[in-house]
């Protein structure tokens, strides 16, 4: 065979002191796929970066190794080369499509750019070789879309429009940075579908970065998993994952949350009862016009029992966070809410703070909802202190312990700040600060998709435990289906505001009913 | 009980230090300000102690009759009159501060017409009222520091509150306040300034009220801006799930957001409230006749050519005072900025 079209050889990449790539190799052949796998932190998306030398150099430094690429070795290559390279023959896709397209730009300008910097297209010319590569993309309207800015586009149509400037010149390589990882699922699957298509017809490489094995699993041939900077294994996708050799890719493919919730008591008392809810925000608002209403949440029943988990899943910006919110009163809302019985949605902000005790919430990113400038102690005590301020100090130290303990955390950490420890643990501090209150109920907005996968699996566990030994309830929200299978009793669909289907979880789970429900289905598990 | 510090505060205070020339700036600007604290010791016209009949004065706190060493008068004695001088040093000995002038004490010993040139009785020269230059200046810096201090500290306060309760609230109170701040901050304040001269005597307490009225609005858009972009942040509605008070979710979790972009801003206040206590005074509007002012001294100087000591005393003290703010001000913003000092 003749020479690779990528060839990394002993690739070393440092930061100050910290070697953030130690000596991955790989080649990467025409026309072929290869997925790159790793956690966050593992020096996967470093790697992509220093092919075309993106990192913010000279912090950065390549100690040793050589990328080449059709033989030349594109570290020594001068700036000039590289602007070359950038763009024509390597293109490059990135995760979040909301910034990396310019919001002043229109979809021809933005297009239109690549081929005026790399082709010296002019004028008519660029019109009618944007509109084909938004026609290659997927757009049926492509002259009508030629005008649009970024924000009148959705998630998917925004990765179309970077994917059609990435191709623009028809580059040999194609490396995306987690493509799909902030777009829903259905959309996922459209996109990986669309880009598997256009490898094939433009025969050009893709390396593709993506901590989903799932999508390594349908998209790649050939795969390389990276551990701290460390390729640890590497080979033919489908040899790999039947027989994985070592020991962390065994791990990765068995981080697949699995189980199932303990049997639900039926006689459980009903304990949040929510009638026709729901949320509007003012759209628009001027002095002496009607004002223009969105409705987040729309007219949502719901009922949960004592030890139940309720799943709520949903694409992004079904409202299902929204709902979860308004059941905790922490949003304005209409309809009726009863706790154990007893109205609470007329509370008043004093008497309703008597009861935030028994609902408590867990966020999504367990960085942003931990005070950084507070001590593991002090976050979880705060509760205890606003609660139960007749405590004493030793009796509040004594229950903070236990509740680090609960949540398999070392207590001597506890006068430690957040930033000293890793997501997952993050996690597990935002959870003892919600259970040291000893609530009835918890809302888990998404407490697992910041975390990795291997994690996920680990919290999802502690959430099961924590559920059987205090009879809790738990509201969980995500969009992940593979995660609410295995911990939710009851299932939710939302989409736009609106419930489409809900039922026991394995009733739902082997036939949906409602076409949303089954294409949600079919994206999520035949990816 | 021991005082800790969040390792973001710690790492900040070194980030400062190893800025040498803030911190270097730092320290000269609070030796200085701690000397002219004790401008009494230092420069005054009554000796610090005297031993007299064998029992100790102390003429500096104590109001002590010209009979009580021996002269004919009941008004305090004059300690630099060489009369008393004689009859004291015959009965016992004192010891005087090293600069022998108050800031109103007129030299009237002097070697030629006031204002008169830097000599070794007068260090830097005499103004056009025979008064020591070098000991106004001492009390004109501690006054511009203090009036500077205390108008930064209470109009952070204010602002402080009005920006949080506009921010953490928003909506209605919101746009309320800001059409109320947007009114206020157009009144012209030095025409009510000069119109509130020739309404009353103003001294130093006057001023301060009347520029309060109007320095307070500076930090409120800045404030503001931090609570409305915090009060959306996780542990925030976390703090809110938990059920804490609305006052404890602002002063605890809110509060601390806000007090980055308020220090990073407090010595450039400073430094603006000390410019325009300066600038009243050199116009003639600032505090009453007689006081020691950086701004009356460079009035002076502009109509005393011909005694450059004046002008040049006056410009480098005013100039080395805000120099030194600017500096401590641009380290404490380069330490307080999130880009360079991470947690």
């Amino acid at each position: 065979m003749s020479l690779p079209l990528l060839s990394i050889k002993d690739l070393w990449v440092r930061f100050g002191n910290f070697n953030a790539v130690k000596g991955v190799n790989f080649d990467l052949n025409h026309g072929e796929t290869m997925a790159l796998v790793g956690e966050s932190g593992s020096g996967k998306s470093v790697t992509a970066l220093s092919i075309l030398k993106l990192l913010p150099y000279p912090q950065a430094a390549h100690p040793q190794g050589e990328i080449r690429f059709k033989g030349e070795n594109l570290l020594d290559a001068s700036n000039e080369r590289l602007r070359k390279i950038r763009g024509d023959e390597i293109s490059m896709i990135f995760q979040e499509p909301m910034t990396s397209l310019n919001p002043l730009h229109t979809v021809e300008k933005q297009i239109g750019e690549v081929l005026t910097l790399h082709r010296h297209f002019k004028g008519s010319q660029i019109r009618e070789r944007v509109i084909e590569l938004l026609g290659l993309v997927g757009f049926t309207d492509a002259h009508e879309r030629l005008q649009s800015y970024p924000h009148q586009l959705s998630g998917g149509q925004r990765q179309r429009v970077m994917i059609a400037m990435a191709l623009a010149t028809e580059p040999s390589l194609l490396i995306a940075d987690e493509p799909t990882t902030a777009l829903d699922v259905t959309t996922q699957a459209q996109i990986l579908e669309l880009l598997k298509i256009l490898q094939q017809k433009l025969n050009m490489a893709l390396l593709l970065i993506t901590h989903d094995l799932s999508i390594v699993h349908k998209m790649a041939k050939k795969v390389v998993i990276m551990q701290k900077g460390e390729c640890v294994e590497a080979g033919l996708t489908k040899s790999v994952f039947k027989n994985p050799q070592h020991p962390y890719t065994q791990q990765l493919l068995n981080a697949e949350p699995r189980g199932m919730t303990k049997e639900l008591d039926q006689k459980a008392p009903i304990i949040l009862d929510a009638k026709n809810l729901s949320v509007r925000f003012v759209r628009k608002s001027a002095l002496f016009s009607p004002k223009a209403y969105f409705n987040a949440v729309k007219d949502v029943s719901l009922q949960v029992r004592q030890g139940e988990t309720l799943g709520i899943v949903g694409e992004s910006g079904s409202g299902k966070t929204t709902l979860a919110f308004a059941l905790l009163r922490l949003q304005e809302s209409e309809g009726e809410i009863l706790l154990q019985g007893n109205p609470i949605h007329h509370l008043k902000n004093k008497s309703l703070r008597a009861l935030r005790h028994k609902l408590q919430i867990v966020f999504q990113d367990p960085f942003s909802s931990l005070s950084p400038r507070m001590t593991i102690a002090e976050i979880i005590g705060e509760g205890l202190k606003i609660h139960h301020p007749d405590l004493s100090f030793a009796q509040q130290e004594e229950l903070i312990i236990e509740s680090l303990k609960e949540v398999s955390l070392d207590p001597e950490t506890r006068h430690r700040y957040p930033h000293e420890f890793s997501g997952g643990q993050r996690q597990r501090i935002a959870i003892a600060r919600a259970l040291i209150l000893k609530p009835q109920i918890l809302v888990l907005d998404e407490p697992t998709s910041a975390l990795d996968k291997a994690i996920q699996v680990e919290v999802l566990e502690l959430l099961r435990d924590l559920q059987v030994k205090h009879h809790l309830t738990y509201i969980f929200i995500s969009h992940d289906l593979k995660i609410i299978r295995a911990i939710s009793h009851h299932v939710l669909v939302m989409r736009q505001g609106s419930i489409v289907e809900s039922g026991p979880t394995n009733v739902i789970y082997e036939n949906p009913q409602h076409p949303y429900t089954q294409a949600l289905f079919k994206a999520a598990f035949e990816l | 009980m021991e005082v800790k510090f969040s390792p973001l505060t710690l790492k900040r205070w070194q980030y400062f230090r190893a800025n040498r020339r803030a911190f270097r700036s730092l320290w000269i600007f609070l030796t200085l300000f701690v000397l002219s604290l004790f401008a009494e010791f230092i420069a005054n016209d009554k000796p610090l102690v005297i031993v007299y009949n064998k029992s100790i004065y102390l003429p500096v706190f104590k109001f002590y009759p010209e009979q009580t060493f021996g002269g004919d008068f009941e008004t305090e004695a004059d300690y630099r009159d060489p009369y008393i001088q004689e009859k004291i040093e015959a009965k016992g000995w004192m010891i005087w501060p090293p600069i022998r002038y108050k800031y109103d004490t007129v030299n009237y010993d002097l070697p030629t017409p006031a204002p008169s040139k830097p000599n070794y009785e007068n260090l830097l020269g005499t103004d056009d009222q025979g008064r020591d230059v070098l000991a106004r200046l001492i009390y004109g810096f501690r006054i511009s520091i203090l009036f500077g201090f205390i108008l930064t500290l209470i109009s952070s306060i204010i602002g402080v509150i009005v920006g949080g309760v506009q921010g953490y609230f928003g909506g209605m109170v919101d746009l309320v306040c800001q059409r109320i701040i947007e009114i206020w901050s157009g009144l012209p304040i030095l025409y009510l300034l000069i119109i509130m001269g020739s309404l009353v005597e103003p001294n130093f307490w006057w001023l301060l009220g009347l520029m309060l009225l109007f320095s307070w609005m500076s930090l409120v858009s800045l404030v503001r801006a931090e609570f409305l972009r915090a009060r959306n942040f996780d542990y925030v509605k976390a703090a809110k799930a938990l059920g804490g008070s609305t006052f404890h979710i602002m002063f605890r979790h809110v509060l601390p957001n806000a007090m980055v972009a308020t220090l990073t801003y407090l010595p450039f206040i400073l430094n603006g409230a000390i410019t325009t206590l300066t600038s009243l005074d050199f116009l003639g509007f600032g505090m009453p006749p007689g006081s020691p002012s950086l701004g009356e001294m460079l009035a002076q100087g502009k109509n005393n050519l011909h005694a450059p000591w004046l002008g040049i005393t006056a410009f480098f003290s005013v100039a080395c005072m805000l120099a030194l703010l600017v500096l401590i001000g641009e380290g404490v913003r380069d330490a307080f900025d999130p880009r360079k000092v991470k947690v």
